[in-house]
């Protein structure tokens, strides 16, 4: 094998359902292991908030879309030997195959390292896979695949009802479903050939026990099965959306060997070099079995794994790629054994999916074959109740164990639906359902889910009940609870006292948690590893505490809705500069998804709960100096009270001056102090004081809660019924803060202001502007660096009333300021003592570590940082997944509903924001557009943008008012129909027909109001989601459909500039 | 009923007990695998030795039916597990892991930190301890004993109709090296580790001296035939036990591992060549001197140890590694049709 001197490697772009994180994990590992063996590295990855974007990692990064016409341009530029596709998901993989079939990679002389591109391309085709599997013998479920709806005819006689269809070259399973008659079978059929160009449909294993494998192979066919992993859920719902346990539990040894020897029979058949996934159904009755899906390249599932066992996948696949043999590589967890072994685990992992389906209005809570969660979490413990109540808390959707009210309320009746189907929520209505004493027979029955787990189920709602029975704790009994998994919280809710009661309690008795190792090894080889967990179910400690010289760094938690893989890049810098304070850190988080949690990246990493419970308990063995809660978001930002209050240190601004920020009324109070302007606003805990205040300043209004993260129940209402209904929602939310209503201004511009700053002097800051105008939650906006249109005076206002601010709030750390700006005046939103979403974004903008700074000023020695005006502008837009929720409605709002983010550098920011547009996946490959211009003001101001899509040549079709308008002022569009016209050709029929490239669709109203989703089934609502179910960009707001018709113009749909990181930006 | 573990040095860990309810010593050992607990409970290597689970959760499918088992009954003399599961749920499950210890008259304690056990063991070597349920019990040196005597057939069994025939030295042989063997179309004699084949003018086409408890040393008789048998020049397999014996019938010498190898995840190298395995272990010892006429054949890919030897002309060889598994991996199944090849 010759030796490999530059590579390229292609990035997943943009975090969105069933592609997140896990891509940033693998591929920032992939480059660590090249870079270890002198192989140079090109990334292209438009993902600016990843880690493997960093300077440290890639020695060169393109912020550039993954399609060939990119790739094709970098590997001109690059002349790379060799490219890798394995580490960016299904984007890198789809792309891959592109590459070469379109001859790119031969022309350039680009080899594809590791698995054969034929390979990947058998195990891409549905039916060519199938008949491969047949023929090496391995067993799969009665199937057919179709290219046209024509050719499901027989399918209840071929196959049987009911059926599974899947749809071939998708993302973690998108429009896959199981239909049980001919007319489920033609809708979901026909809806999957939008996006593939054939499905599969087989037979569909009712209550089957799903399990996967990971499986690494070298050139010289050595394989390892690295872990394996089983559902909680039964077949039917997607891996990605089910609990997941590791190792498996109810296999005996037989069938456990049989579908690992299985797997890497398969594995050996198709030649793979690197990484693969294999996914298994066994019938629970008997030992038949059928293999699934495989995955060959690193997945959601390796990830997992990789966490799980301690095994770094990536790390191992990149250097099997390179051609190392697997007995050659080192186990970087013991240093003293190797990676060709198979990780022994001495505890349980449990993974529960994240989703956010109360973010989008009209979503339907329903999981199944294909992927809607946006994140998980991971939780390890010594048996399954420990694990998965701690899983439960690590959500962060309020649960605190299994248990709980929740369902206290529903009908038997009610409970058991929300068991038979599976949903976001059913693990609680499980246990709800176990607690009444509905038998685990019929819960099985209903549910699939394996009785061992409906057992140990059991156990917990027993526990419980002994502890509400007897409500007395003593040594054994209360040890015995949290051997349980019972938080102390649970344990004083169910005794009627509080969490410190329990705690103190608790430590007079000297329960306290064990703090152990994963070692890959089960303790048979003495370990180095800083790999840690704890439990109850143990009575030791694997390490001794880092006292004084140790930092602790409280991580984001699961990918969520408004919080995401930023947040990872600031923990994983905080902890590298930590180190240069001569300081260890000691990282705190359970989202397996995160390279915060990578070995190497912290001298100590606890996978654990983010809970005050938690925290304490880490810091009661360390002695740490202090914590760090700036840089995880919003999740650690909430613990500032609780952990101040129990004498935890928190380096950076105080407690007492975060609540003054977090805290509404006291932050307009001081905003009032200091004579800085803010939208008129007030809160309420009544609706009459409520309603009589919004009449006063007049509609709309904008609502929210106290603590607001990712405008989490926020709204604004339009009139007193709007009003009225949302306030109920917010109350209900969160009891102990009031409801604030502000004056929502429009038609007001939004600029973002980072900063840091020490002892209450700002030392760094840059400005960046919003596209969309205010009411667009500043997650789902498109964001601009350097500010371009901000008028001087305007951002003169901004820096004054920040440095008033910073001082005032004595902030050292990171901080961010969002103001509005009208005609010249400024208002502030909002001030977040703790690094923003743009962190990375604006560090990779300027050159200047934010976040390095910021570690710097924890210590007293950060250095005032200039930045001068950049010669080019960096652009970020958001990344929508609407596509994946089924009846979700694609609009923008003020709640954010956007999954993830890309940005591109650009000569201008028209060049930028093309750029990044096509980064999420927009093609404009038709001149034609759609336009249904709602009201006489965005039919007014959008004008201009038809003129210039006219000289364009684009072919403009508009609905009957947008018709008329356009009509009048001098164009010719062709009309089509709102559906409730009735006349064809109607709008759904345009967009379905696919003879247009984009849809632009804005309506006079905000869509907040809207109060009951289910009935409300507009013209608006019917266009916006027939486009994106099938894949047609769509844009809903003025602003940025106006600055893409622009950007359109001036680059000629595509003669955008391609240069890397480093030829912009020198990172300081 | 509550328990204790008492170490030789004294040390203690506390427990409860969910089998039958008696005191218990022998050698402590541990087992990193996390699944086949029934194949590992009747192994008949873990004769005399009390087995600490490092996977916490055990009994979770229950006990399979006795064609399933490695021997007739449990050969462990008690067990140590992190978390007992008396709710198990598998199609085959015959009867729950309590009621067969129960049953077969062995203890078993849930002691919670049984890493901090695997550690103990780990760090200072296999130890002399007691399982202390309803009365104090002297400490048993299982190593003083002849386990092999107390594992291995009495009389001699036929099994198989094949043309060939294997003659399979019982030191405690596990069934699924007889499965793997008849799987092959062959026929077994099994006989008593103390047999004197020439003495009975045994015929056969092959041996295999099979895997079992203990020191080999201990086994001298089995060494002796061992030697003889050589002289044959006929086929031999050693397997685990059955290694050690085959090297020290051939002069080679055999040593205490300072970390013993013991789980379903033990990566052994093929000498000479690029392949490495994923195998089942259950040892203290390993062949320290190669055999004259011998040359390595598998090593541990972790500490490097001996794993295995073959001769260089005849057809002798033996691993340390089980490879009919069970519990484990298959990966070295060919094995068994490496040496059935030389028949």
């Amino acid at each position: 094998m010759k030796k490999i001197k530059k590579v390229i490697i292609l990035g997943s772009g943009a975090l969105k359902i069933g592609e997140a994180g896990e891509f940033d994990y693998s591929g920032s590992q992939a480059i660590k292991a090249l870079k270890e063996e002198g192989v140079k590295t090109v990334l292209v990855n438009p993902n600016i908030a990843t880690i493997q974007t960093s300077e440290f990692l890639a020695d060169k990064v393109y912020f550039l879309p993954v399609n060939t016409h990119f790739v094709e341009e970098v590997i001109k530029k690059e002349k790379p030997e060799g490219i890798l596709l394995s580490f960016g998901g299904q984007t890198a993989l789809n792309c891959g195959i592109d590459l070469h079939k379109e001859g790119i990679l031969k022309k350039y002389g680009v080899e594809v390292l590791g698995t054969p591109i034929s390979a990947i391309i058998l195990s891409e085709d549905r039916s060519k896979f199938a008949k491969h599997l047949k023929k090496i013998g391995e067993p799969i479920p009665a199937s057919m695949t179709v290219k046209s709806v024509k050719e499901i005819k027989n399918i209840g006689k071929t196959i049987g009802f009911p059926v599974m269809v899947r749809a071939a070259y998708t993302l973690g399973g998108q429009k896959s479903g199981v239909a049980y008659d001919d007319k489920e079978l033609n809708k979901i059929v026909s809806e999957a050939l939008v996006f593939a160009p054939q499905v599969l449909i087989e037979k569909y294993l009712y209550h089957y026990k799903e399990l996967e494998y990971e499986i690494v192979r070298d050139k010289d066919d050595n394989c390892v099965a690295v872990c394996n992993m089983e559902n909680f859920d039964p077949m039917g719902v997607h891996t990605g959306e089910s609990i997941v346990v590791a190792p498996s539990q109810t296999l005996t040894n037989a069938e456990h060997q049989m579908l690992r020897q299985s797997a890497i029979n398969i594995v050996r058949s198709l030649g793979i070099v690197g990484e693969c996934n294999v996914q298994f159904a066994l019938n629970p009755k008997n030992q038949e079995y059928y293999v699934i899906e495989l995955n060959a390249r690193l997945s959601r599932s390796s990830a997992l794994a990789s966490k799980a066992t301690g095994y770094p996948l990536a790390y191992v696949a990149a250097k099997l790629i390179l051609g190392k043999n697997i007995t050659q590589i080192q186990n970087q967890v013991t240093k003293i054994t190797q990676s060709c072994f198979e990780p022994a685990l001495d505890y349980i992992v449990v993974k529960i999916p994240r989703w956010d389906l109360n973010k989008f209005k009209g979503a339907i809570d329903k999981i199944d074959s294909s992927m809607k969660s946006v994140g998980e979490v991971m939780a390890i413990g010594r048996n399954f109740e420990e694990t998965i109540q701690k899983a439960t808390r690590m959500l962060e959707s309020g649960a605190s164990g299994v248990t709980g009210e929740k369902f206290a309320k529903l009908s038997e009746q009610e409970l058991l639906e929300r068991i038979s189907d599976a949903n976001t929520t059913r693990l609680f209505a499980i246990t709800e359902a176990i607690s009444r004493g509905i038998p685990i027979d019929m819960i099985y029955e209903l549910s699939g889910v394996d009785k061992w787990f409906l057992f140990r189920l059991k156990n917990i709602t027993e526990t419980e009940k002994e502890l509400r029975k007897n409500k007395k704790l003593n040594k054994d009994s209360l040890t015995r609870y949290k051997q349980t998994g019972l938080s102390d919280k649970r344990i004083g809710h169910l005794i009627d006292q509080n969490e410190l009661f329990v705690r103190d309690l608790r430590k007079k008795y000297n329960i306290v948690p064990a703090i152990l190792q994963i070692d890959t090894l089960a303790g048979e080889f003495p370990a180095q590893t800083n790999y840690l967990y704890t439990t109850y179910n143990a009575s030791h400690y694997d390490v001794k505490p880092l006292g004084k010289e140790g930092v602790m760094v409280l991580g984001s938690g699961p990918y969520r809705i408004g919080s995401s893989v930023e947040f990872d890049w600031s923990c994983v810098n905080t902890a590298l500069a930590l180190n240069d304070h001569q300081k260890k850190s000691i990282i705190v988080n359970c989202n397996p998804e995160t390279v915060s949690t990578d070995y190497d990246i912290s001298q100590r990493l606890y996978f654990e709960e983010l809970t005050f419970e938690r925290i304490a308990d880490i810091f009661d063995f360390e002695k740490s100096l202090g914590t760090v809660i700036s840089v995880g978001g919003q999740t650690p930002n909430n613990l500032a009270e609780s952990i101040d209050n129990y004498g935890i240190p928190i380096l950076g601004t105080k407690a007492k001056d975060i609540d003054r920020a977090e805290d509404r009324n006291k932050f307009s109070g001081l905003l009032d102090e200091l004579r800085v302007k803010q939208p008129e606003w007030d809160s309420f805990s009544d609706l009459k004081s409520a309603l009589k205040f919004a009449n006063k300043v007049g509609y709309p209004v904008l609502v929210r809660p106290s603590y607001v993260l990712s405008g989490n129940a926020m709204s604004v209402s339009y009139n007193d019924n709007d009003l009225r209904d949302l306030l109920n929602k917010c109350s209900d939310i969160n009891k102990t803060h009031p409801v604030t209503i502000s004056k929502f201004i429009s038609d007001a511009k939004e600029i973002e202001f980072d900063g840091v700053a020490e002892n209450g002097e700002i030392k760094v800051f840059a400005i960046s502007e919003h596209i969309e105008n205010a009411g667009v939650h500043s997650g789902d906006a498109s964001i601009i660096y350097p500010a371009v249109t901000m008028y001087l005076h305007t951002e003169k206002q901004i820096i004054d009333v920040s440095v008033k601010m910073v001082k005032a709030l004595n902030i050292t750390g990171p901080f961010n300021v969002q103001f509005l700006a009208k005609e010249n005046n400024i208002f502030v939103i909002e001030l977040n003592i703790r690094a923003s979403r743009t962190f990375p974004f604006i560090s990779k903008a300027t050159g200047i570590n934010f976040i390095k700074t910021a570690v710097d000023s924890f210590f007293g020695v950060s250095k005032k940082s200039e930045i001068e005006y950049p010669n080019q502008v960096l652009v970020k837009v958001p990344q929508f997944s609407f596509s994946r929720l089924k009846g979700a409605d694609p609009v923008l709002r003020v709640e954010m509903a956007s999954t993830g983010e890309v940005a591109c550098f650009g000569e201008d920011a028209e060049d930028a924001y093309l750029k990044a547009v096509f980064s999420t996946g927009v093609k404009i490959d038709k001149k034609a557009v759609l336009l249904s211009l709602g009201g006489a003001t965005n039919k007014e101001r959008f004008l201009e943008s038809v003129w210039r899509l006219k000289n364009l040549g684009f072919k403009i079709y508009a609905t009957k008012g947008t018709y008329l308008y356009l009509k009048e002022n001098g164009f010719k569009p062709k009309l089509v129909y709102k559906v409730h016209e009735d006349k064809k050709p109607s709008v759904v029929d345009i967009i379905e027909s696919k003879k247009i490239s984009m849809v632009i669709n804005l309506s006079e109203k905000r869509i907040d109001s809207v109060k009951n989703y289910k009935d409300y089934i507009t013209d608006g609502y019917l266009i916006r989601r027939a486009t994106v179910d099938n894949n047609i960009p769509l844009f809903t707001d003025l602003g940025s459909a106006k600055f893409f018709v622009r950007a359109l113009e001036k680059y000629n749909s595509g003669n955008v500039t391609t240069k890397a990181w480093s030829e912009y930006v020198k990172m300081k | 009923m509550n328990g204790k573990l008492i170490f030789k040095d004294k040390t203690e860990f506390f427990g409860s007990s969910f089998g039958f309810d008696s005191s218990a010593a022998g050698e402590i050992v541990f087992t990193t695998g996390m699944m086949g607990y029934p194949e590992s409970l009747t192994d008949p290597s873990y004769k005399g030795q009390i087995l600490v689970m490092t996977y916490p959760l055990v009994g979770n499918y229950g006990v399979c039916d006795k064609k399933y088992w490695e021997s007739g009954k449990i050969q462990v003399s008690g067990l140590i597990v992190s978390d007992y599961i008396d709710t198990p749920s598998h199609f085959g499950s015959q009867m729950t892991l309590a009621e067969w210890l129960k049953k077969e008259k062995i203890p078993a304690l849930v002691i919670k930190d049984t890493r901090k056990i695997t550690q103990k063991i780990r760090d200072e070597g296999n130890s002399l301890v007691k399982m202390v349920l309803n009365q104090d019990i002297d400490f048993v040196d299982p190593n003083k004993i002849n386990l092999v005597a107390e594992v291995s057939t009495s009389k001699i069994i036929e099994e198989g109709k094949g043309k060939k025939k294997i003659l399979l030295i019982d030191c405690g042989v596990k069934e699924n090296i007889k499965r793997e063997l008849l799987k092959r179309n062959l026929s077994l004699t099994i006989v008593p580790w103390n047999f004197d084949i020439f003495k009975n003018k045994m015929e056969f086409d092959g041996m295999v001296i099979s895997s079992g408890p203990g020191d080999p040393k201990m086994a001298e008789k089995t060494v002796d035939t061992v030697k003889k048998a050589m002289g044959l020049k006929k086929p031999i397999l050693g397997i685990c036990l059955g290694n050690q014996i085959l090297a020290l019938a051939a002069g080679g010498d055999t040593y205490k591992l300072k970390l013993g190898h013991r789980g379903q995840n033990q990566p052994c190298k093929l000498v000479g060549g690029q392949r490495c395995f994923m195998t089942t272990q259950n040892h203290g010892f390993a062949i320290g001197k190669i055999p004259k006429g011998f040359k390595p054949w598998f090593v541990n890919a972790n500490d490097e140890t001996n794993e295995g030897i073959i001769h260089e002309k005849l057809p002798f060889m033996s691993v340390q590694f089980h490879p009919e598994a069970s519990p484990g991996t298959r990966d070295t199944e060919w094995l068994f049709d490496f040496f059935v090849k030389n028949l």
